[in-house]
């Protein structure tokens, strides 16, 4: 298996004429964990969205480029083929309010229409929540309603709604900045077990997360990717000026 | 690293004793591991910072790691100085000036001072690390004795005097190995008990049991 899973190639992502995400050029090692960090509008969260074509659900949104997941061109693909492989986990925790927790993690295949027999889904939702490190927890409340769960367990809930998917790609949107620091460790620590089965890339405002977590770091500044690095490199010796001044605070 | 230069600081002992220029080698050897790990330390506790940016007893334990791995890196200097001058005599050290100089019983008691800090930073016990200071006492007394002991033992034995003035350059060193223990202990009370206990008098640092 190739080492690259992720790779862009000169994309660009635009909204309408504003031109938000300038000519990136990246390569995403398998099983790493990558943060993507900048100040806000700097187009890391469009970016991501692009990865796996939420972008283009925007009206009068447009990319150019090629943005490359084991070397096939995702904008190539079927879209809902795309989103299989690539998962996504927003800032607010969003599990389905009508669904129970084993529903909510079983969505993506009762959404696609998929059916399979019910030995097999309990295999997943367990599988998915073990994972996402929630089953112990909500094993024996599986069929109550997601939202009664606190804001880190239906985050967790939404990562294990994201991998009962199996995708090889998991983005994460702001992952905790709607949690309190307590269920920021748990999904922090969650990362760690994770990336020995998928690829994760983070979007955070909070560095010092990214130095946390992260394996490579990548630093977006008004739309252009400034600096991609090791994040050992990143925080202790960042070679442009706009990275040193942006995690020392000096920024503005 | 400490285990490093506690093994310098033995075989120098050692080397000293037997007049063994072959251990006096190896600790010239050994030396070049301690630069390495003094490096890598320091490149670790960088990392750590920049990564994880600790508070409260995380960052005490860091900034303490980082003052002992140099005080470290000294002792394993002063290891090699030592060795170094027994590379460079061409006979050994009469009996009767490491007597009269009292340059064993100093040995064995830097050594002792520095395992001492080793103990109390792997138990955490700061109370071990107060008697470092203690220790520390016999040290100074045996260094500021030296001058006379010296010239007593020279006005008897004039022609030694090259290994006399070995003698008091080594004693000189080990006085410094008793001062970075301190240094050490004075590290790991901070860590452990937020306490700064630099530039402090003795009665200060606290003896009470």
């Amino acid at each position: 298996m190739a080492r690259t899973i992720i790779k862009s190639e000169n994309f660009n992502a635009y909204f309408g004429k504003n031109h938000v995400v300038k000519n990136v050029n990246i390569e995403i090692p398998r099983n790493n964990v990558v943060a993507v960090m900048g100040p806000s509008g700097c187009g890391k969260t469009t970016y991501l969205r692009c990865i796996n074509r939420m972008h283009e659900l925007i009206e009068g949104a447009s990319s150019s480029g090629k943005m490359l997941l084991n070397n096939e061109d995702v904008y190539d693909m079927h879209p809902i083929f795309t989103r299989l492989k690539i998962g996504m986990v927003f800032q607010r925790p969003n599990p389905f309010p009508n669904l129970s927790i084993f529903e909510n993690v079983i969505a993506g295949y009762t959404l696609n229409g998929i059916k399979m027999p019910k030995s097999e889904k309990e295999k997943i939702v367990e599988d998915s929540l073990t994972k996402s490190a929630l089953w112990k927890e909500v094993k024996d409340s599986l069929h109550k309603k997601g939202t009664f769960l606190s804001g880190g367990q239906q985050q967790r809930l939404c990562i294990a709604r994201a991998i009962a998917m199996r995708p090889e790609v998991l983005l994460l949107d702001e992952p905790t900045s709607a949690l309190d620091p307590i269920s920021t460790s748990s999904i922090e620590e969650l990362l760690h077990e994770l990336k020995n089965n998928f690829t994760l890339i983070i979007v955070t405002h909070n560095m010092q997360q990214a130095a946390r977590v992260s394996d490579k770091t990548a630093f977006f500044y008004m739309g252009e990717l400034v600096e991609y690095e090791d994040t050992k490199l990143m925080f202790t010796n960042p070679k442009d000026s706009r990275t040193q001044n942006y995690i020392t605070g000096r920024f503005g | 690293m400490w285990e490093f230069v506690l093994m310098q600081l033995n075989k120098s002992h050692n080397s000293l004793i037997n007049f063994d220029k072959d251990i006096a080698r190896e600790i010239v050897v050994i030396e070049k591991r301690v630069n390495s790990l003094e490096l890598k330390i320091d490149r670790d506790c960088e990392n750590f910072f920049a990564l994880y940016t600790p508070v409260a007893i995380d960052l005490r334990f860091v900034l303490a790691v980082l003052k002992i791995n140099s005080n470290l890196e000294r002792i394993g200097d002063i290891a090699e100085g030592v060795a170094k001058h027994i590379l460079s005599t061409e006979s050994n050290f009469s009996p009767e000036l490491l007597k009269e100089t009292r340059l064993l019983e100093m040995y064995e008691e830097a050594i002792a001072i520095l395992e001492l800090t080793l103990t109390s930073f792997e138990k955490e016990d700061t109370l071990l690390a107060r008697n470092v200071f203690k220790k520390d006492d016999l040290l100074d007394e045996i260094n500021y004795a030296a001058n006379e002991n010296i010239l007593r033992y020279l006005k008897t034995h004039p022609e030694d005097i090259d290994h006399a003035l070995y003698a008091l350059s080594i004693i000189r060193k080990l006085e410094r190995v008793g001062d970075q223990s301190k240094n050490i202990a004075e590290e790991i009370i901070f860590y452990l008990e937020a306490k700064v206990l630099k530039h402090s008098s003795k009665s200060k640092k606290g003896f009470k049991e």
